[in-house]
């Protein structure tokens, strides 16, 4: 603040600062905004009479969580869980195999420019795409069953783990890899002594998380004939046999949680 | 330095013996793992449709190509719909996630020993399971329609915005927050004044990522009911339309795009 702001200043009461400084701006976004909720919320039909209806059911359902019914549909889980752990673990290898060489291929600082193209060209697709959408798409193609899902989440995995390890590389150091590289290091020696010690901290972490992630889809793969828990819930949902839904929704967070807490040890032993 | 000594020279080693014998181990037993879960994959794979995907994948193509155009003009209300159920759902999380992230957070907690943990059990619970079955339940619950997309993406999204934020709230600069409490304020004007502006351009940040996530999830709600472009993409699929199919595809890969690329813009607009 210069001395000239400072005199138009003193002697005024202090007022906040706005968020969006530009006085015009701040008012037509606010405006504009506010016109928005309100065509949004008069486009949307809602059935109160549905919604207080279901006010018992969900109250039930809340309930369930209470008394959850592991053992009267156990093997129907347990078979629909395993299914989801085999994925994700498979997947999660796949894709993590796959993603190091085209994360390499997308860092701008290593891999020439065609090689960077194309590799970038694959992680955009990779992420522009939902699960669930490749799910459908790869279903139709190779029939129901885990191996969609398995081809779906190590597909979602490349385009994750590729974008986040390309950049870690991108914005490695580049002194200790050229050390490496003028003691005569071949480009794999290179890579192995100057560039892996560098990311391999964030790669472990990254790679945690995204086995994590992979869990949480599978859950899901099985509405669309992928294979995994999925199928068994929605059974249950359709069925409303809240206590069984309940119970599998408690297995999955409790894996989830569990998946968390051992990414969060892993990650604290290797930085 | 672990070192090798042969013929009477030092020779330089990565790892001392026993280190690799460990390594050398970890990594069979990864393998061993690996291939057992894909044996079991294998086995529930109907290998005859997958030696047989290129012809149905080509056949597929055959049949999309090129997308049915003029049926764009049937996709307007359903976009709407989707914009609706990720930015109206964003807002309703929102406004439930800031209380439960200064619960969650060490240094705004009313209580360390019962509140916490409550709040973060709020948000490894709704985090750990994915907008699509909560919809399902939601969908079960209070019946189809716009309605359950908004709450089952407003329910998913309270975990992610309000860790985050809680993360934010913990690296606040504290020596702000005594400068206020030294004035006399009272406990909410050292909120307002003292951790509300430090936290508000990751707030804002936080609010726009997930808007961008929450298009990209409202975009698939409707395949199990819950409203906007999925449902299109359902009622197309079921009928096998697949020219109406790759349109839709399309225009939600659009719709990913472009979200994309206005997060992007704000979010470095307000950092």
């Amino acid at each position: 603040m210069n001395h000239r702001e400072l005199d138009d200043v003193l002697g005024k009461r202090w007022r906040k600062p706005a968020f969006v400084q530009n006085p015009a701006l701040r008012w037509t976004l606010f405006l504009g905004f506010f016109a928005y909720l309100v065509a949004a919320f008069l486009t949307i039909e809602v059935d109160w009479g549905r919604v207080y209806d279901g006010l018992d059911r969900g109250w039930a359902f809340v309930l369930a969580f209470t008394s959850p019914d592991f053992t009267s549909r156990w093997s129907d889980i347990w078979s629909g869980l395993w299914e989801s752990i085999v994925m994700t673990v498979a997947a999660s290898v796949v894709g993590i195999a796959i993603s190091i060489p085209i994360g390499l291929g997308a860092a701008r600082n290593i891999a020439p420019l065609p090689v960077y193209v194309i590799c970038r060209g694959v992680v955009a697709i990779s992420r522009a795409l939902q699960e669930i959408i490749v799910a459908i798409l790869l279903v139709a193609i190779f029939g129901f069953g885990p191996l969609a899902g398995f081809l779906t989440l190590s597909f979602a995995t490349i385009g994750f783990l590729s974008k986040l390890l390309a950049e870690e590389i991108e914005a490695m150091d580049r002194v200790q890899a050229e050390a490496i590289k003028a003691s005569g290091a071949r480009w794999m020696q290179w890579i192995n002594y100057g560039v892996q010690p560098q990311v391999m901290p964030r790669l472990v972490g990254l790679s945690m998380y995204r086995i994590d992630i992979n869990f949480r889809e599978s859950a899901i793969l099985g509405l669309v004939g992928a294979g995994g828990i999925g199928a068994t819930l929605n059974t249950a949902f359709d069925r409303y046999e809240y206590d069984t839904a309940a119970a599998i929704l408690l297995l999955i967070i409790g894996i989830v949680m569990a998946l968390e807490y051992l990414s969060g040890v892993i990650r604290a032993r290797v930085q | 330095m672990p070192v090798l000594e042969r013929d009477g020279a030092q020779i330089w080693r990565r790892r001392t013996g026993r280190e690799s014998l460990i390594r050398w181990f970890g990594w069979l037993l990864g393998v061993a793992v690996f291939v057992y879960c894909w044996q079991i994959i294998s086995a529930s794979t109907t290998w005859f449709f997958v030696w047989d995907a290129p012809r149905i994948a080509d056949d597929i193509w055959t049949r999309a190509t090129p997308p049915r155009w003029d049926y764009i003009t049937q996709l307007g209300r359903p976009i709407w719909d989707t914009l609706n159920i990720a930015t109206l759902g964003t807002l309703i999380a929102l406004c439930l996630a800031v209380p439960v992230a200064f619960l969650a957070a060490r240094n705004t907690t009313p209580s360390a020993l019962f509140i916490r943990p409550i709040a973060l059990l709020i948000i490894v619970s709704t985090r750990s399971i994915n907008s699509l079955i909560w919809a399902l339940l939601l969908i079960a619950i209070i019946g189809p329609g716009v309605f359950a997309g908004v709450i089952a993406i407003a329910i998913r999204s309270i975990g992610f915005c309000a860790k985050l934020l809680y993360e934010a709230i913990e690296e606040i600069d504290h020596t702000q927050v005594e400068a206020i409490t030294a004035t006399g304020a009272s406990r909410w004007q050292v909120m307002a004044y003292g951790i509300v502006p430090q936290i508000l351009p990751a707030f804002a940040g936080i609010a726009v990522f997930r808007w961008d996530i929450n298009i990209r999830e409202s975009t698939v709600l409707g395949l199990v009911g819950a409203g906007g472009i999925g449902l299109q993409l359902s009622a197309s699929l079921n009928v096998l339309a697949w020219p109406q199919v790759s349109l839709i595809l399309l225009v939600i890969l659009a719709a990913v795009v472009i979200s994309e690329w206005v997060s992007a813009k704000v979010r470095s607009a307000i950092i």
